[in-house]
């Protein structure tokens, strides 16, 4: 490369770089409230400790499907958000945070103008009785043939109850100055075994009952300080705790004292206690804080959403060193492919330190690993071969992965506990990871192999020497598919032999495993036997993506088996489309040489016969 | 020109099955039935598909009501034998015996077993389950897709003897005779699956070929075998009980009545059950405890557990195990494994594994992986050589 275009070059890196960082420099300071401060207090949550920012992120998720909110003036982060639900009930409820775009479920609430989306807790507060008894007539519906508006109306009350419970996690909802009441409960309550005899009145006892009930997440951590997540209580237990037993947890007091401070708009107060409260955690649950802090620094990079819109860039750079500058275009591709690379192996090893778990837990972070995996064997490809297509393909697959996990983000918190037979740190590592390759590199191959066909049947660009190394880069990265597919289906066996007493049980999730490996040995044995050549090798290895996204994704959707993940109804399109369109691309591979664009000869030596000798 | 060393004449028929276009058409079949016994996994349980898919020749369509049927795909069983064979013919015939195909032999013998491991399973394997209650002692298992008509000889009220039908003779009907009782059983009438309902209920129902015991009040009704793994068939039989001077009567008999029925034969008492298949084992196991932890604030199950105490005189084993998730308890031959609870977590179901081919998966295992990694590191760094000259 020339000297004069390396300075841009870096450049381009550099720019990258600087706006991945760029949140970290971010301060979250609204109104005088350190908020990024009180997102990074530690919380438990669905069997998981984590700071309050996951917390107040995957609930605005599943409310309105965004993370942040947009207001009047400008953008609302999610904490920001979640602060004023507990603290400042009255405000949030007018906050248009409910989408309904059903014109079936907006019925349900009197409302029928399409034009109006969004909608407000205080819009839908009349109608919660309908839309819970709506709610309550689609449950006894079995999953898998709920009608669409029996879907919707579910998801709308599950999201009204989030709500609810979120406001009422802290204090109930609308307390003018829960630390008043604290504080009137220290000076009057005799603690007694039977709570009645403590001297707090009957309507006190009902509404700690009721916190304690309804509460999200739990605020209160063990005393005395322990690892145990089990000792983790809610606001209304720790109350009530310190009726039945005396002493008051110094945990209910902070954080009744940052509530009346917040309802009260005194920024100084809040923070001088969140400061306090801060300190005390971190003094006692070191590890925790420490945990909590990554997760928010983690929260606030997204790491995983950076890297997907730089692989959009690389892809387009790499299509781009086939028609112009091949040098400059393709060797920026690469370099940036490196540096997304290694942005998205720290997001990776991030999630692993969180969850102490292998990179593989759950589909989400499946589409993470087949995007890593797959980009990892197409920097080696450009190492070896540097024509641009490991860069482009590489990139097409992350970016592409990285969507679908996006996508799959939106249900909520996507490090979940692991249920019990999946509890294995061992497994997990060894079959799930070696199966997740597999998928990586069919894909991979599927991916390289489209390349070829839309390379060779719609631009003049792909040359015999082009595409001799294309057929070289598919048959090594099929015959890696067939190492990692067929191993890890066969760990997975064991891995059910272990636990449920037989090897094989034909379980879909199984059997979408065994297709990818028979696929992946029919491409062998069909190139061995001369079955088909270089383009049958293509339009086989497309048919690859097929069968990957079924075992990956098809399977899940009949919503059977010991691996099922739930309905996943609104993908069902998606994946049906994108087994059409690999179809469509194999039928163009099957096309007459000579209605291609590039003008490929037919190769002269005979098919490779590598593996075997038929006997003359 | 011959690669191999066996003569040629021999080796010709093998030829025709050692082509790689059978292998590969073979494997596209294993495809297309593996996706087809995917699917039909939404209709029917796991049980009924493997039955027809998997563990079969053939795999037969027929249209809904019809009763033909069509051959439309080979089976799992005719399939791998045929791979089976294809395999081996190949490599009697076209594989050299040298270093550089180690690879491919590892790999390919790998397959053989796996394939082999899985015909045995399928033949000689046996699951069946043991529900035990807090504190409860057994020493057997059972079969929870088979029954057995049990006769009790009860007289000695220290010990029961106990002659056991399985259910494929019961199904054989005719008369069964034992030289420890005193009469024959005959099988009037056997239905795999059957609806039972009070005479009550339906009055004007067919008379009951049963004379005496619960039958005559009863009213059954013949059903199609489940398919569904969450229901049970209801198994019934009608048996007349023949001693020396004739008939004693005919009783229904299904593992829907739990009570036993009573009859006596030269001052013998005799009781009657269907029940689910019994396998007694040398050894038996007590449970103590069942835990079902939980993650915090969740109900996401954790772990399950189940503290037994294993007991077996003949080899003077009196022991606590703890059986739980991905640990199960290996004894004599035989695997339990942690399957499920029942009764608020007070009663604890084991899956009682016996399969003599259990080992081979393990090391087929081994053999694949060695042997792919073997051959295809061989080709990278043949490429990587290539490239670097």
């Amino acid at each position: 490369m020339r000297k004069s275009r390396s300075w841009i070059l870096w450049l381009i890196v550099g720019l990258t770089i600087v706006s991945v960082l760029a949140p970290l420099a971010q301060h979250d300071e609204r109104d005088g409230f350190e908020m990024q401060k009180f997102g990074r207090l530690p919380v438990l949550l669905n069997g998981r400790i984590k700071p309050l920012d996951t917390v107040a992120r995957t609930s605005l998720l599943i409310i309105q499907g965004k993370q942040t909110l947009t207001i009047e003036h400008g953008e609302m982060t999610a904490i920001d958000w979640l602060a004023e639900v507990m603290f400042k009930a009255s405000e949030a409820d007018r906050r248009k945070i409910f989408v309904i775009r059903s014109p079936e479920t907006q019925a349900a609430i009197g409302r029928n103008d399409p034009a109006e989306k969004y909608f407000s807790f205080l819009d839908l507060s009349s109608h919660l009785q309908e839309i819970e008894q709506q709610a309550d007539l689609a449950q006894k519906v079995e999953a898998q043939v709920r009608s669409p508006f029996q879907r919707d109306i579910i998801k709308l009350f599950e999201r009204l109850t989030l709500y609810h419970r979120l406001q009422n996690t802290l204090e109930v909802a609308g307390t003018e100055n829960f630390k008043a009441q604290i504080d009137d409960l220290l000076k009057n309550i005799h603690p007694s075994q039977v709570p009645m005899n403590s001297g707090i009145t009957a309507e006190a006892l009902q509404s700690l009952g009721f916190l304690a009930e309804t509460g999200y997440f739990f605020p209160i951590p063990p005393v005395p300080p322990n690892d145990d997540p089990l000792q983790w209580r809610k606001m209304g237990e720790s109350v009530l705790q310190f009726i039945t037993a005396g002493d008051l947890h110094p945990a209910v007091s902070a954080w009744a004292t940052m509530a009346s401070a917040y309802a009260a708009n005194d920024p100084a107060g809040f923070n001088a206690e969140l400061d306090r409260y801060s300190d005390w955690v971190r003094e006692h649950f070191p590890n925790r804080v420490h945990k909590a802090g990554v997760e928010s620094v983690f929260n606030q990079l997204e790491p995983f959403y950076s890297a997907m819109i730089i692989y959009l860039l690389i892809f387009i750079l790499a299509c781009g060193s086939w028609l112009a500058w091949p040098q400059s275009l393709g060797r920026c591709a690469y370099v940036l492919l490196v540096v997304t690379f290694v942005i998205h192996t720290a997001g990776l090893i991030t999630r692993m330190y969180l969850e102490g778990r292998p990179p593989v837990t759950n589909l989400y972070s499946s589409a993470v690993f087949i995007g890593w995996g797959a980009v990892l064997l197409g920097i080696l490809l450009e190492r070896f071969f540097r024509n641009g297509i490991g860069s482009a393909t590489a990139s097409a697959i992350g970016f592409l992965t990285l969507l679908i996990a996006h996508h799959l983000s939106l249900d909520g918190d996507t490090m979940e506990m692991m249920r019990a037979v999946l509890d294995t740190n061992a497994w997990l590592a060894t079959h799930v990871v070696m199966v997740t390759l597999g998928y990586a590199s069919t894909f991979l191959a599927g991916f390289l192999a489209l390349t070829y066909i839309v390379r060779g049947a719609f631009t003049p660009s792909l040359d015999r020497a082009t595409a001799n190394s294309l057929a070289r880069m598919v048959y090594g990265i099929v015959c890696f598919a067939t190492l990692f597919s067929f191993v890890g289906t066969i760990l997975g066996g064991i891995w059910a032999d272990q636990s449920w007493g037989r090897f094989w049980g034909w379980d879909p999730k199984e059997n979408g495993a065994a297709l990818i490996v028979l696929w992946n040995a029919i491409i062998l044995h069909a190139r061995w036997g001369g079955l088909v050549r270089q383009r049958g090798l293509m339009v086989l290895a497309v048919f690859g993506n097929v069968v990957t996204s079924w075992s990956w994704f098809g399977v899940n959707m009949l919503g059977i088996g010991l691996h099922s993940y739930g309905f996943m109804d609104s993908a069902f399109p998606w994946l049906i489309g994108f087994a059409l369109s690999q179809i469509l691309f194999m039928l163009i591979g099957m096309l007459p040489l000579h209605t291609w664009r590039s003008q490929l000869e037919a190769p002269r030596a005979p098919p490779v016969r590598e593996m075997t000798k038929v006997s003359a | 020109m011959a690669t191999a060393t066996l003569p040629n004449e021999f080796l010709k028929p093998l030829r025709v099955f050692a082509s790689l276009r059978l292998t590969v058409v073979c494997l596209g079949c294993g495809m297309l039935l593996i996706f087809l016994g995917t699917l039909a996994q939404v209709h029917l349980g796991i049980h009924a598909v493997q039955a027809r898919y998997f563990q079969s020749l053939l795999v037969f369509w027929s249209p809904r009501g019809a009763d033909w049927k069509i051959p439309i795909l080979p089976g799992g069983y005719l399939l791998g034998t045929v791979l089976l064979v294809n395999l081996i013919a190949a490599h009697a015939t076209r594989f050299e015996v040298s270093r550089k195909k180690i690879g491919i032999f590892l790999l390919h013998l790998g397959v053989i077993l796996l394939l082999l491991g899985q015909l045995l399973t399928g033949l000689y394997a046996r699951e069946t389950q043991m529900r035990l209650d807090n504190g409860q002692t057994l020493g057997y298992s059972e079969a929870p897709r088979e029954v057995e008509l049990a006769v009790i000889d009860v007289t000695d009220p220290s010990f029961d003897q106990v002659v056991s039908v399985p259910e494929e003779v019961l199904a054989r009907g005719g008369t069964i005779q034992n030289p420890t009782l005193p009469f024959t059983i005959g099988i009037r009438r056997f239905l795999p699956n059957a609806r039972l309902t009070m005479r009550a209920q339906e009055p004007n129902a067919p008379v009951s070929l049963a004379t005496t015991g619960f039958g005559p009040n009863v009213v059954v009704t013949e059903l199609p075998r489940t398919v569904k793994d969450d229901e049970r068939d209801l198994t019934s039989a009608f048996i007349e009980i023949n001693g020396v001077q004739g008939s004693l009567g005919t009783w229904l008999v299904s593992n829907a009545i739990a009570d036993r029925q009573s009859f006596s034969v030269n001052d013998h008492s005799y009781e009657l059950i269907m029940r689910q298949r019994r396998f007694y084992k040398q050894f038996a196991l007590t449970l103590i405890h069942f835990e079902h932890d939980r993650y915090a604030g969740t109900d996401i199950p954790k772990n399950f557990s189940s503290r037994v105490r294993l007991l077996d005189s003949e080899r003077g084993e009196n022991r606590e195990v703890l059986i739980s998730m991905n640990d199960p308890l290996r004894y004599r031959g035989y695997t339990f494994y942690q399957a499920g609870f029942d009764n608020n977590d007070t009663t604890t179901i084991l899956q009682v594994v016996k399969n003599p081919a259990m080992l081979l998966p393990y090391i087929a295992c081994g053999l694949v992986g060695l042997g792919l990694l073997v051959q295809f590191s061989m080709h990278l760094f043949g490429f990587v050589r290539k490239r670097n000259r």
